[in-house]
């Protein structure tokens, strides 16, 4: 089963729910495609770590071989190919490796290069696998190390994918394959706000989706009343609590140190669980 | 001499606009012929590197001056070779003109990074 945690805004507490999750699981897979800023690995410290390199393809143009016919410029639907001073220039940053050029030139002028755009890592703690995607600084899109990241995800275990925050192309691959998403929300107006964005992308979708609201404190919850509003599922609601913004800051895994935390993840597994089987 | 400008609206005092990739037409004003001809920028619409397609038109167009208020560093770089690109002043595109012919625009210098929304 694989369920993807995803939110309209960053700091909701996506990496929160998502380790927890893995935690109190039998056997489960990690995998984080928050590759801008993944941090889930800070909480798991994963131990025998392999990496492996995530290289996309850029067009190089053969200038000997290339006559000029603008097949390719016109043909980039990116318009990442111009044509000046009779020659091909490609601007690699707005390329989408979609190798178009490279098919469609009449000359073979073009060849495919890879370049490095990041890397994903691969480490263990106790019965999580821990898969972190890293995009390197100054990368335009970190959609082919998701797909790479989401490529280490096993069958016979619990893949929790924590998604990047709000609703673009990234947003989209971490969840296409998942079976049930996990929408983590703050109770106040700007929770809501952010929560729509990503409730729209789930339902357009047609993902099976529950919510998890974080940090709720008494005396506002906006987020439930959309919620109860909507006949939106509500799986759990965390409390703003000092000592989990302790243990957090900390690095430390809610689970393993509070034993009335590892039973609300637990309730939340089943919840996820009966849902997804219907 | 063909000089190029971005323009809201298909007409001599059309306000410069604001954005190059973006533009909705562009101006071509021969300044011997004295006469101005307007062309949708296909670059309008699209997703994403609409500088580079906007400077394809301009450099194909063989323009060799561009009037605008910004321009982006892909832009620069197709136009680099054979546009120069000087900085509009307040006005409309004629008064622009009119400046440039008297000597009164300066070389565009600051090239910005880009408004690139990458999804």
């Amino acid at each position: 089963m694989k369920i993807a945690i995803l939110s309209g805004k960053g700091g909701t507490g996506k990496t929160f729910a998502s380790v927890n999750l893995a935690c109190v699981a039998q056997k489960a897979v990690y995998l984080d495609c928050d590759v801008e800023e993944p941090n889930g690995h800070l909480f798991f410290n994963p131990q025998n770590i392999t990496k492996q390199k995530t290289t996309v393809l850029l067009p190089e143009i053969n200038n000997d071989k290339c006559d000029g016919c603008r097949k390719c410029v016109d043909f980039c639907k990116f318009n990442a190919l111009a044509f000046v001073s009779g020659k091909v220039k490609v601007f690699d940053e707005i390329c989408h490796s979609c190798s178009g050029c490279f098919l469609i030139c009449p000359q073979k002028a073009i060849e495919e290069k890879p370049k490095q755009i990041g890397m994903v890592q691969t480490g263990y703690f106790n019965n999580v696998k821990v898969v972190t995607g890293i995009m390197n600084a100054g990368e335009a899109s970190g959609v082919p190390i998701i797909k790479d990241v989401l490529k280490m995800s096993d069958d016979d275990a619990l893949t929790v994918i924590d998604c990047p925050p709000g609703s673009a192309c990234t947003v989209m691959e971490s969840i296409e394959s998942a079976d049930f998403c996990v929408i983590v929300a703050e109770p106040t107006v700007f929770g809501v706000h952010n929560f729509l964005m990503v409730y729209e992308l789930v339902t357009l979708l047609k993902k099976p989706f529950g919510v998890i609201v974080n940090k709720v404190e008494s005396f506002e919850n906006q987020m439930k009343e959309l919620c109860d509003k909507n006949q939106i599922n509500i799986i759990e609601q965390i409390p703003y609590s000092y000592e989990l913004a302790k243990l957090t800051s900390m690095g430390k895994i809610a689970v393993e140190e509070s034993e009335e935390i590892k039973k609300k993840f637990v309730n939340i597994l089943e919840k996820i669980k009966s849902e997804v089987k219907g | 001499m063909k000089i190029a400008i971005p323009v809201d609206e298909k007409r001599m005092d059309s306000p410069v606009c604001i954005s190059f990739g973006r533009t909705p037409f562009f101006m071509f004003y021969d300044t011997q012929t004295k006469e101005a001809t307007y062309f949708d920028n296909s670059a309008f619409n699209t997703q994403g590197g609409a500088g580079i397609k906007a400077s394809q038109m301009i450099v194909d167009e063989k323009a060799d001056v561009l009037i605008t208020m910004r321009c982006g560093e892909n832009a620069a770089q197709v136009l680099k070779d054979s546009v120069k690109i000087y900085k509009s002043i307040e006005g409309n595109a004629k008064e622009n003109i009119d400046a440039f012919e008297n000597g009164k625009l300066n070389l565009l210098t600051e090239i910005h990074p880009g408004f690139h929304n990458h999804g």
